[in-house]
């Protein structure tokens, strides 16, 4: 597989300072289902990542991977040089299944809060650092008129400026998203990606963003990490969006199209081997698939 | 009429077992009004009801070995609820284990009743909770019980209400979520044990005033406040989280 990137991007040794995250090998297996087999990748430090790929082929699993909910099962992982654990808190974490808080009539404040410190026993009492903590959290999502209100009279995108609250506590230098576009309209989905990228030059932090739709993404990803068959290629844009490596990852002939600046995403034969999409909603269906 | 009434109120003081009564109610909804704001918040009622019927074998199987109904009670809600926490700890899981927990819960309790036929009166007296005969030693009893389940409470609230409110983030962040739920419903057993035991002041009054059942006053007086209270939260704009919706554990 020399076309996958990712395998030419191996970390050099006495330079692991300069990596966020590192992939040596890894692979990693749900139940029996290998998910990814024998992945080399290395972050650097400050860099925007789309994690990109079908349902199944492992976004979530990687995130949970780097976050030491999963184990892998073989090779090693790093996290700014050290082993993922959970608890880690230079990690902010978005998940992707979310709890269903969006009908409590719970004010939007004391719903970011609560992920304030949330690990340690007592009283869930913020005191005056915690209250500041969160309304600096609040305001860098631009979510401050949004304290006062209820979950249950919030947009789906308010909620979702709220969870983007909650991961920033701790002001963590790693930033892992979960599919925070998921459920927002076009106009939502560039706004929000515009202030992901906002944080992460502000912060200079280093950001994973998992997606199925890379148009919304163009303009503020530093590179793309495209996952499929329990293969990953990772490079620019222009490297790996191209008919040659989503081929190799698709196993099955695939066209890369550009359309007055958006990329589409065509098979050859027949509709994309949907072998991983058995969870997928109705809009995977079409024929043609936006990257 | 008015006057006859707030002479039998007062009058109603003068009894002993009145006053433990009152006590004992006092206590319990202390305890049942807090677990249960953070019961509704976990859709655990399931879980809340179920450890009352489990409590039953529990008391029915005291009965048998002739201790303390109230410590048989309690520690067969507290195993179930460790049992329930264990074997569940996702949503759709949850139900499952209550479930099969709760029938062989309540096959243990009828076979202790089997085993021990003649005191079937008494097991009715469990089952239904009996305010008035609530002992001065019960009293201390569930004082302890009390103490004991706010301060369990106070402990684990912060990573409850995490792990309530985000679960996937709170497990990214080291919280054990099994076992903020095992904890969590072991506490949710003592609440239920006691309040097994008792049941609540308003209905009490006016059990004692009409002469009608104390059960229905009780039934009754929660609806009203539930109704008001929903009243409330449709009118006002933004009143506290919840408390609106925090059930009646008696």
């Amino acid at each position: 597989m020399d076309v996958v990137a990712a395998r030419r991007a191996r970390p050099r040794a006495g330079a692991l300072e300069e990596y966020a995250i590192e992939l040596d090998r890894v692979t990693i297996a749900r139940g029996a289902r290998i998910v990814l087999a024998e992945i080399s990748v290395a972050i650097r430090q400050g860099e925007f990542i789309a994690i990109l790929g079908p349902n199944g082929a492992g976004k979530t699993t990687l995130l949970q991977a780097i976050l030491g909910l999963l184990q892998s099962a073989a090779g090693e992982i790093r996290v700014f040089g050290e082993k993922p654990r959970r608890g880690n808190r230079a990690a902010g974490y978005l998940p992707q299944q979310r709890a269903a808080v969006a009908d409590l009539p719970l004010r939007g404040r004391d719903f970011v809060a609560s992920a304030l410190n949330g690990g340690r026993w007592g009283l869930p009492l913020t005191g005056r650092d915690g209250r500041r903590e969160v309304d600096r959290a609040l305001e860098t999502v631009a979510a401050l008129a949004l304290a006062s209100r209820r979950l249950c009279d919030l947009s789906g995108g308010e909620l979702q400026r709220l969870l983007l609250a909650q991961a920033l506590l701790g002001e963590p230098r790693l930033l892992l998203l979960d599919e925070p576009l998921i459920s927002l309209d076009l106009h939502f989905q560039q706004a929000a990606a515009a202030l992901v990228k906002k944080i992460q030059q502000e912060r200079s932090i280093t950001v994973l963003f998992t997606a199925h739709d890379l148009n919304p993404l163009l303009g503020v990803v530093d590179r793309v990490l495209y996952l499929g068959h329990g293969q990953a290629a990772l490079g620019t844009v222009d490297e790996v969006i191209t008919g040659e490596v989503l081929s190799l990852l698709y196993r099955t002939p695939i066209e890369v199209l550009r359309v007055s600046g958006r990329i589409v995403v065509v098979a050859g034969h027949g509709p994309v081997e949907m072998e991983a999409h058995r969870h997928d909603g109705p809009h995977y269906d079409s024929y043609h698939r936006n990257v | 009429m008015t006057a006859l009434t707030t002479t039998r109120t007062i009058a109603m003081f003068e009894y002993d077992f009145m006053r433990t009564a009152f006590a004992a109610g006092g206590l319990v909804a202390v305890v049942a009004g807090t677990v249960g704001y953070f019961l509704v918040l976990r859709n655990l009622t399931f879980a809340g009801h179920a450890l009352s019927h489990v409590g039953f074998a529990g008391a029915t199987g005291s009965v048998l070995l002739g201790i303390g109904a109230l410590w048989g009670l309690l520690a067969f809600s507290l195993a179930a609820a460790v049992a329930m926490g264990l074997l569940g700890d996702r949503l759709r899981n949850r139900d499952v284990a209550v479930g099969i927990i709760l029938s062989l819960a309540l096959g243990l309790g009828v076979l202790f009743l089997y085993l021990y036929t003649t005191s079937a009166n008494e097991a009715t007296a469990i089952l239904f909770g009996n305010l008035l005969g609530v002992g001065i030693d019960t009293l201390w009893g569930l004082f302890g019980l009390s103490v004991i389940g706010l301060c369990a409470l106070a402990a684990i609230s912060r990573p409850l209400l995490f792990a309530t409110l985000a679960p996937e983030l709170a497990e990214a962040k080291g919280v054990s979520l099994r076992l903020v739920s095992v904890a969590f419903l072991a506490i949710v057993a003592i609440a239920v044990a006691e309040a097994a035991q008792v049941e609540t002041w308003g209905g009490i009054v006016l059990a004692y005033i009409t002469d009608w059942p104390t059960t229905f006053w009780i039934v009754s007086l929660s609806c009203l406040v539930y109704f008001l209270t929903f009243a409330k939260n449709q009118t006002v704009a933004s009143p506290p989280p919840a408390t609106g919706l925090v059930p009646a554990i008696d």
